[in-house]
């Protein structure tokens, strides 16, 4: 091909140009397609903080609620079970809750913001699976070491009830806290706190 | 050639009004999309007069944060009967209920101005058009929605219009003129003020991305132009080893 | 070894991109009508890229499509932009390829060696129209409905099976969410055979090489330009030529489209009717029921053809054979040259005719039946059906300029 007075430069000017006019425009058309997969307004409406009366709730019993399509438990737990959960930590992988898995009001032996009452996402840390609610001490198929807490049967991962992980057991990390407050002595709200809604 | 595309253009001419017709001639409703104060009025009528039976099924309450409303200010004036702020407008009467008292369910108004030929205008009209009709169960008729199944919610506001009906060489009957026999709480600027608001403020339910969808097109616009100008010097510049 | 020498030996990718684009020689004086190919693929792409955005919010159920699509429109974020790219886009579709196919028309793009392309090209027009068709069924308003209601009755028509073929199709008595799912599954479908479809016309395409405004077979021509000796000599390279003019049409193109997609995506009502916004409803029929515009021209045939001898299949056939007849067009034109610039003044007034008599069934299908009306298309549907069965008479008697050896600019 002859290139007998062609302008070169001006030439690769306009490729340049065009292209990068053509790649700015690709990218803004990127974006309606690739935010399209954000929760929508529906998914957001009912992932709305969720308010839960534990007015009913009887010491040493779980009740659960869902937040965002998640199981969260809320424990009632007993004087005694409170004291152990405090002193009895030696089994425990990461009993002072460093690994920041809950609220910073929450980084405290129980785990929560009145002590008796645990609130959290009942989802495994390890695969994602539901752990099961044992408050029962030394049954058969856990041991004679189990002081109560939540098991799951997918891996074996282990928590004790303020949901923290044990030692040797697959599950990386104590169980999440979400945000919540009380938003009366029987009622809170999960999802919100007083930095607004998660 | 060119002779063919002025054929083409002309015969598509009397194409373009064809939408738009009506057998009524409608009031232009006016409405101002960006005036926030009208879209906020327009909520508050909607939720006092109209949603008692009619639902605004795919509209979320917290839409109306488009136009200006805290979700505080929605929550404590527009939301009734326990409804939270991401959920859409639903009415409290029982859809059963409601095809007993009126024979059929009242009908979800989320789309009414899309529906509608003329949009705001037919329902500014047909907000207006309610007339004396001792025929019909409620007493009421209307022009733009003939022998209309509601009843005339606004009366006691907008008074009761008595309707003058004209037969035609065909023997049909249409209504000639309105006159306000029985005056009600608002003055007639008042009402017509009150019917655009609500006019305006379904005209956004039924599209709440209008604005936004119209903003975005004119970058999209510009955007394109230059880069149409710049395409056009580079063909222009490649195409000279052509010529 | 070079990175391009290991594919090459793998994939003959340098080979595809030389024979295709970077030497395929196209003629050098394609005009303005010579971009609708090329935007055709583009609306294509559109479609089917958008589509498969939207099958991820949309349900093809009876009791939740009407409000997925409100779901898509307000809650999805950018699903209002998704789906009036792919309404408009559906519209944009039949605008560009009505054009495409007019060009074709106008040059004798269909004469021999094209006759196969041609054929081609009418299966793809076919098969889009019953993508169209299907899709115009999942917003499930009531004129999805209503017209899918119509349509199918058609089938209904043809006599000893018509009944239970229409009652086949929907898979219920009346349109049902039976209907809608199995549509739903072709809808998706369709476009993707519909790609496949492009690809084996560019092939033929390329066999045969473009036609051009003169109608002149390049190829015959002497050889010889300034790429390459052995070249047609009124040839260019595809590739940068008429890829940087199809970029600046593809712009242009784009200017206009979205345009409607942003502040008129109604289009007044015609790319996106207003009883639409009403749920199906089967218990009571719209006021007035019309197809979509890209339909009218048929519609407005189905409707001229009265029923006789106990039957309407007629009209149903004179639809069909409207659509039919355009598959013969290759052996219909007897005209010793192809393209309209030199062919006489019967051809260009038959062509002139002809769009005219087709805009005008389209205009009718729109409308409610009239007395009027229905002699209109009884008139245009004759005039549409002469333009075609004529033309091996017409088309020969002409008078016709002749035809220079070589490209006119």
């Amino acid at each position: 091909m002859s290139s007998q007075g062609v302008d070169l430069k001006k030439r690769r000017m306009l490729i340049t140009a065009t292209a990068g006019l053509g790649a700015v425009g690709a990218g803004f058309a990127l974006v309606p397609f690739l935010s399209y997969w954000q929760p929508s307004a529906r998914a957001k409406a009912l992932g709305a903080p969720e308010t839960v009366d534990i007015s009913k709730l009887e010491p040493g019993a779980m009740m659960t609620a869902k937040w965002r399509g998640k199981v969260c438990w809320v424990v009632r737990r007993t004087e005694e079970t409170l004291k152990s959960l405090k002193e009895d930590t030696a089994h425990l992988l990461d009993p002072d809750s460093e690994v920041p898995q809950q609220p910073e009001y929450c980084k405290n032996y129980h785990r929560s913001i009145k002590p008796e009452y645990l609130i959290a996402v009942g989802i495994c840390t390890h695969l994602g699976c539901s752990p099961s609610y044992r408050p029962e001490i030394g049954p058969a198929d856990l041991g004679e070491d189990w002081k109560g807490g939540f098991f799951c049967v997918c891996h074996g991962s282990r928590f004790d009830l303020s949901a923290r992980v044990y030692q040797g057991v697959p599950a990386p990390t104590n169980l999440v806290i979400p945000i919540h407050k009380y938003l009366s002595d029987t009622v809170v709200i999960i999802g919100e706190d007083d930095g607004g809604a998660a | 050639m060119k002779k063919l595309i002025a054929i083409l253009s002309l015969a598509l001419l009397p194409l373009t009004g064809f939408a738009a017709g009506g057998n009524v001639a409608l009031e232009s409703a006016d409405i101002d999309l960006t005036d926030h104060a009208s879209l906020q009025r327009g909520a508050k009528y909607f939720v006092n007069y109209c949603q008692g039976c009619h639902s605004l099924q795919y509209f979320r309450y917290e839409r109306m944060q488009d136009f200006g409303l805290s979700k505080e200010q929605i929550e404590k004036n527009l939301i009734f009967g326990g409804h939270k702020i991401g959920e859409q407008m639903k009415t409290s009467m029982p859809a059963l209920d409601a095809a007993e008292w009126f024979g059929t369910a009242p009908p979800d108004l989320t789309l009414t101005a899309r529906l509608r030929k003329g949009g705001a205008d037919w329902i500014y009209t047909y907000l207006k058009g309610f007339y004396a009709d001792e025929s019909r169960p409620f007493g009421v008729n209307n022009v733009v929605f003939p022998n209309v199944g509601m009843p005339h919610v606004l009366m006691e506001l907008q008074g009761l219009q008595e309707a003058t009906i004209e037969t035609d060489a065909h023997g049909n009957k249409h209504v000639a003129a309105l006159k306000l026999a029985k005056p009600g709480r608002m003055s007639v600027e008042e009402y017509d003020q009150m019917a655009r608001d609500l006019s305006a403020f379904m005209t956004h339910v039924a599209e709440p991305n209008k604005l936004e969808r119209q903003r975005l097109g004119i970058w999209v616009m510009l955007f394109l132009l230059v880069f149409f100008v710049v395409a056009i010097m580079l063909k222009k510049e490649f195409w000279k080893d052509v010529h | 070894m070079s990175f391009m020498t290991w594919i090459d030996e793998r994939f003959p990718a340098t080979k595809v991109w030389n024979e295709h684009l970077a030497q395929y020689y196209a003629p050098k004086n394609f005009n303005f009508w010579y971009f609708f190919g090329s935007l055709a693929m583009l609306v294509l792409v559109n479609q089917i890229v958008t589509g498969i955005w939207l099958a991820m919010s949309y349900k093809p159920d009876a009791t939740l499509a009407f409000a997925s699509v409100e779901y898509i429109m307000r809650d999805v974020n950018w699903g209002w932009l998704i789906r009036y790219l792919h309404s408009t886009g559906a519209s944009a579709f039949f605008v560009v390829i009505y054009l495409h196919m007019f060009r074709g028309l106008m040059y004798g793009s269909y004469r021999k060696p094209r006759e196969l392309l041609w054929i081609i090209g009418m299966i793809i027009y076919v098969a889009m129209m019953a993508t169209a068709f299907m899709g115009y069924l999942l917003p499930w308003g009531q004129m999805s409905y209503w017209g899918a209601q119509v349509i199918i009755n058609l089938f209904a028509a043809i006599p000893v099976i018509g009944e239970d073929l229409s009652i086949w199709i929907r898979g219920d008595f009346v349109i049902s969410d039976a209907t809608l799912n199995r549509f739903f599954a072709l809808h998706f479908l369709l476009p993707f055979i519909l790609a496949a479809l492009v690809f084996v016309h560019i092939v033929a395409l390329h066999k045969v090489g473009s036609n051009n405004p003169d109608g002149i077979e390049i190829k015959k021509g002497p050889k010889g330009n300034k790429w390459s000796d052995t070249a047609p000599a009124d040839g260019i390279p595809f590739h940068p030529y008429y890829s940087v003019k199809d970029i600046a049409g593809v712009i242009g193109f784009l200017i206009l489209f979205l345009a409607v997609v942003f502040f008129m995506p109604e289009m007044g009502g015609y790319f996106l009717e207003p009883p639409n916004f009403e749920p199906a409803n089967p218990l009571k029929t719209p006021e007035h029921i019309a197809p979509v515009w890209y339909f009218t021209p048929f519609y407005a045939i189905l409707r001229a053809v009265p029923s006789f001898a106990g039957t309407q299949v007629w009209g149903v056939i004179a639809m069909g054979a409207a659509i039919a007849v355009l598959f013969f067009l290759p052996w219909l034109d007897k005209s010793p040259v192809k393209s309209i610039r030199y062919k006489g003044p019967i051809f260009k007034g038959m062509i002139a005719m002809f769009v005219v008599v087709f805009i005008i069934l389209g205009y009718l299908g729109m409308l409610a039946p009239t007395p009027m009306g229905t002699l209109m298309s009884q008139i245009c549907t004759i005039l549409y059906f002469v333009f075609f069965l004529a033309m091996p008479i017409y088309s020969k008697m002409d008078k016709t300029k002749p035809v220079p050896e070589r490209v006119t600019k």
